[in-house]
C-alpha cells in the first residue's frame, strides 16, 4: 500500500523494517541517539531496538568510520551517520585507503557492507563547512559506492537495497529534501543502486539532475511548459559509482539536447563526467553542445543575496533551454522558484 | 608439541622467510616494497601464540611476522609476494598486505595506524555476536603519534571493548626517533590514564610474551576491559628494503652489536639447548627450511593473474 509520506519519513520506515528485519543492523554517528534524531531520520529506532543498535558517539569521525569497517567485516551491518557530509572529510582515509579497497584487496574474499548516511546543508547561511556536497570526490574512488535519491520513494528503497549490499554505499541527502512528499510503498522494497530515473518525460531538452536539482529541474518543467508549451524530460541521476547511464543516454539520443544540472562544484565534477560520456556516446545525435551548471566554483558564502547567487537553479535551468532552442526569454519571477527563501527551510541548521 | 619448542617454530619461520627473501630480492622477482619482520620475531610469536586461532589480528605493512606467525604457511605467502595468483591476495596486495581471515588475521594497513580503529570495530561486533573473541592489534610506535590512535582508544575504553593493542616500539618512525617526535616522555603512564590496562616488557623471548599476553588476556576478561600492552624490539633491517640501517650511515654499527644480545631467535635456542632439546630443535630447523625451500620453488611455478582479473573484486 502507499502512503503520502515525507523523504524524512520514507528513511526512518527502511531503517526501521532493515533493523527489525536484520538484527546485525545498527545506526550510530554523532548525536544519533539525541532527543532529535538525525532530523528525525532516526526516530523510534533507539526505543524500539536499544542502545547496543543505536548510539551516539565520540566526535572522532576518523576512528568512527574504522569502527564501522572493523564491525562490518566480523558480521554487522552498520549504518553510520553524518549530520554535514563536511564532515566526512574527516574519515576520508579510512573511505579511500581503508574501506573501498578492502574487498579488492583481500582478493575478494571479505567484503564490508556498511551503510554511511551524510546530509548535504543549504541555506540560512549555512556558510563554507556546511554546504558541500562533494559526490564527485568519494565517487572518484572504485570500490565505494556513492548514491543521492531526490524523492521519497528512492530514499527508502535505495536505502534498503544500500543495507543489504555487500559493498560500502555512501547515501548522499540533501537536507530540504527532507520537507519532499511523496507516495510510498508500505513494505520493504529495493531500488537500483546505479541506474538513472526519468522522474519526468518529455521531448524537447533532457535535464541530467542529481539531488536538490531535480526540484529545481521539475520547477523548470513547468515554467517551460507554461510559458512556451514545451516538455523537457528529467532524468535523476541517482548515483555516481557505479553509475549506469543506459537511461540518460537513451533521453538524450530522443531529445537531441542535454543539459547536466549538478547539486556540486562543476570543475572536475559528476557534471563533466556525464556531459562526458553524453558527449562520447550521444555526439553525432546532439544539435547542441551539452551544458553543465552547478554551485559557483567559490567556497559558499553566508550572506544570503551571495548565497543565492553561489547556487545554480530552476531559472539557470529555463534560461539554458531558451536559449538551446532558440526561444525568447519569458517573464521569470523569483517566487516562481522552489529555492526562493520563503521556501519552507528556516534552519537553523 | 611443547610451548617452547612450538614458539621456536613461529619464530624460526619467519627468520627463515625472510633470510629467503633478503637471498633473491635483489633477483627483481619479488617486486612489492618489503618491510621486513626480522628482530621482532619474538613479538609476533609469543602475542599469536596465546591468542586463539580464531582471535582476530588487525597489524601494520610490517606484516610478515604477523602473518607467518598466525598461518604457519609459505605457500601463498611466497606467491603473494611474487604477485601471483595464488597469493594471499590473489595477488592484488603484495607485501604490506599479507591477510588470513579464516586465521584470523583480517586486516592489514599500509596507512599508519589506519587499522586500529579496524579492531576496535571488530571487538564491538565480537560482543554483539557473543562469539568470546579477541581483538588485537599491532602497531609502532609511530602510530602513536595519529589522532586516530587516540581516538581509538578512546572509544575502546568508553565501550569497554575487548581490545589488545600491542605497540612494537623500535623507537623508529621509518627514520625520525621518538625523542625528535613526542612531547612527553612516558606514553604508557599517559594511556594508563584511560580506563585500560597497561603492561610493558623489554624482553625480545617469546616465551616470556607468550606467558605475559596470557595474562593479559586474564586481565581483560576479569575487569572488562582494553589492555595496552607495550614492548620492545631492534629493527635489524632498514624501514622498507631488505639492506641494514648502517651501510646508509643512518645508524652505528655499535647499536647493532648490542641488539644481538637480545636476539629473539638466539634467546630460544639457547633455552632449548639448555633444556636438552638440541636433537628436536635441529628437527624443528630441518623442517622449516625445508618448507620455506619448497614454498619458493612452488611459488616461482605459480600463475601470474590473467589480465582480466584486473576488475576482479571492486565491487560485489
Amino acid at each position: 500500500m502507499k502512503r503520502l509520506i515525507s523523504y524524512q519519513q520514507a528513511i526512518n520506515e527502511a531503517i526501521i523494517q532493515e533493523m527489525g528485519r536484520d538484527e546485525t543492523v545498527f545506526i550510530y554517528g554523532i548525536d544519533v541517539a539525541d532527543h532529535l534524531r538525525t532530523f528525525g531520520t532516526g526516530a523510534g529506532v533507539l526505543e524500539q531496538f536499544g542502545k547496543n543498535r543505536c548510539f551516539s558517539t565520540p566526535l572522532s569521525e576518523d576512528a568512527m568510520t574504522g569502527f564501522g569497517l572493523g564491525a562490518s567485516i566480523t558480521g554487522l551491518r552498520p549504518i553510520h551517520i553524518h549530520i554535514r557530509i563536511d564532515f566526512l572529510t574527516l574519515a576520508l582515509n579510512q573511505l579511500s585507503n581503508m574501506i573501498s579497497s578492502f574487498r579488492y584487496g583481500s582478493g575478494n574474499q571479505q567484503s564490508a557492507p556498511m551503510v554511511i548516511r551524510a546530509v548535504v546543508g543549504r541555506g540560512w547561511g549555512q556558510s563554507y563547512q556546511h554546504s558541500k556536497s562533494l559526490h564527485s570526490v568519494f565517487a572518484h574512488l572504485p570500490g565505494l559506492r556513492v548514491i543521492f535519491p531526490s524523492t521519497p520513494q528512492d530514499a527508502k528503497g535505495m536505502l534498503i537495497a544500500a543495507i543489504r549490499k555487500d559493498d560500502p554505499v555512501l547515501m548522499i541527502e540533501h537536507r530540504w529534501l527532507y520537507y519532499q512528499r511523496g507516495y510510498v510503498e508500505e513494505n520493504p522494497y529495493e531500488a537500483s543502486l546505479t541506474g538513472c530515473r526519468v522522474l519526468r518525460e518529455g521531448n524537447h531538452v533532457t535535464v541530467a539532475a542529481t539531488s536538490w536539482m531535480n526540484i529545481e529541474a521539475l520547477a523548470a518543467a513547468d515554467l517551460l511548459k507554461k510559458h512556451h508549451g514545451i516538455e523537457i524530460e528529467v532524468v535523476d541521476v541517482r548515483a555516481a559509482n557505479p553509475l549506469d547511464d543506459s537511461v540518460l543516454i537513451d533521453s538524450v539520443l530522443k531529445t537531441k539536447y542535454c543539459i547536466v544540472a549538478d547539486n556540486d562544484w562543476v570543475h572536475c565534477g559528476l557534471a563533466s563526467e556525464i556531459a562526458s560520456r553524453v558527449a562520447e556516446k550521444a555526439f553525432g545525435e546532439l544539435r547542441a553542445p551539452v551544458e553543465k551548471m552547478g554551485f559557483a566554483f567559490a567556497p559558499c558564502p553566508s550572506a544570503q543575496h551571495l548565497e543565492v547567487e553561489y547556487y545554480a537553479g530552476a531559472k539557470d535551468i529555463v534560461r539554458k533551454v531558451e536559449a538551446n532552442l532558440g526561444l525568447k526569454q519569458s517573464p521569470l519571477k523569483e517566487t516562481d522558484f522552489p529555492s526562493y527563501e520563503n521556501n519552507q527551510f528556516k534552519g537553523p541548521f | 608439541m611443547d610451548l617452547d619448542l612450538r614458539l621456536y617454530k613461529k619464530i624460526y619461520l619467519i627468520r627463515c622467510a625472510e633470510d629467503k627473501i633478503r637471498k633473491h630480492y635483489r633477483e627483481g622477482m619479488m617486486k612489492t616494497p618489503m618491510h621486513m619482520s626480522t628482530g621482532e620475531e619474538g613479538i609476533c610469536g609469543g602475542v599469536i601464540a596465546a591468542l586463539n586461532k580464531k582471535d582476530q589480528v588487525c597489524c601494520t605493512y610490517r606484516s610478515h611476522g604477523v602473518y607467518l606467525s598466525k598461518t604457519e604457511e609459505t605457500d601463498k605467502f611466497f606467491s603473494e609476494l611474487l604477485g601471483k595468483r595464488n597469493g594471499t591476495s590473489r595477488g592484488k596486495s603484495g607485501s604490506m598486505h599479507l591477510m588470513a581471515p579464516d586465521d584470523g588475521l583480517v586486516c592489514t594497513s599500509a596507512i599508519v595506524a589506519g587499522h586500529i580503529p579496524v579492531a576496535v570495530g571488530i571487538a564491538h561486533a565480537n560482543i554483539i555476536l557473543d562469539n568470546k573473541q579477541i581483538s588485537t592489534v599491532f602497531f609502532g610506535d609511530g602510530a602513536v603519534d595519529e589522532g586516530v590512535f587516540w581516538e581509538s582508544l578512546n572509544f575502546a575504553c568508553l565501550m569497554k571493548l575487548p581490545v589488545l593493542f600491542v605497540l612494537e616500539d623500535n623507537d623508529l618512525a621509518v627514520h625520525t626517533r621518538k625523542s625528535q617526535r613526542h612531547g612527553y616522555s612516558d606514553l604508557n603512564q599517559i594511556v594508563s590514564k584511560f580506563d585500560c590496562a597497561v603492561f610493558e616488557s623489554s624482553s625480545a623471548d617469546a616465551e616470556e610474551i607468550y606467558f605475559l599476553v596470557k595474562q593479559v588476556i586474564d586481565c581483560m576478561k576479569s575487569k572488562r576491559c582494553p589492555a595496552f600492552l607495550s614492548l620492545k624490539y631492534f629493527r635489524y633491517l632498514q624501514h622498507v628494503g631488505v639492506g641494514n640501517d648502517v651501510d646508509t650511515g643512518f645508524r652505528p654499527t655499535s647499536e647493532y652489536k648490542d641488539s644481538l644480545e637480545s636476539d629473539p631467535i638466539e634467546i630460544l635456542r639457547n633455552k632449548l639447548i639448555q633444556r636438552g632439546k638440541s636433537e628436536m630443535l635441529a628437527d624443528v630447523e630441518g623442517l622449516v627450511h625445508r618448507q620455506v625451500d619448497d614454498s619458493y620453488l612452488r611459488a616461482l611455478k605459480s600463475e601470474f593473474p590473467s589480465k582480466a582479473e584486473l576488475f576482479d573484486g571492486v565491487l560485489q
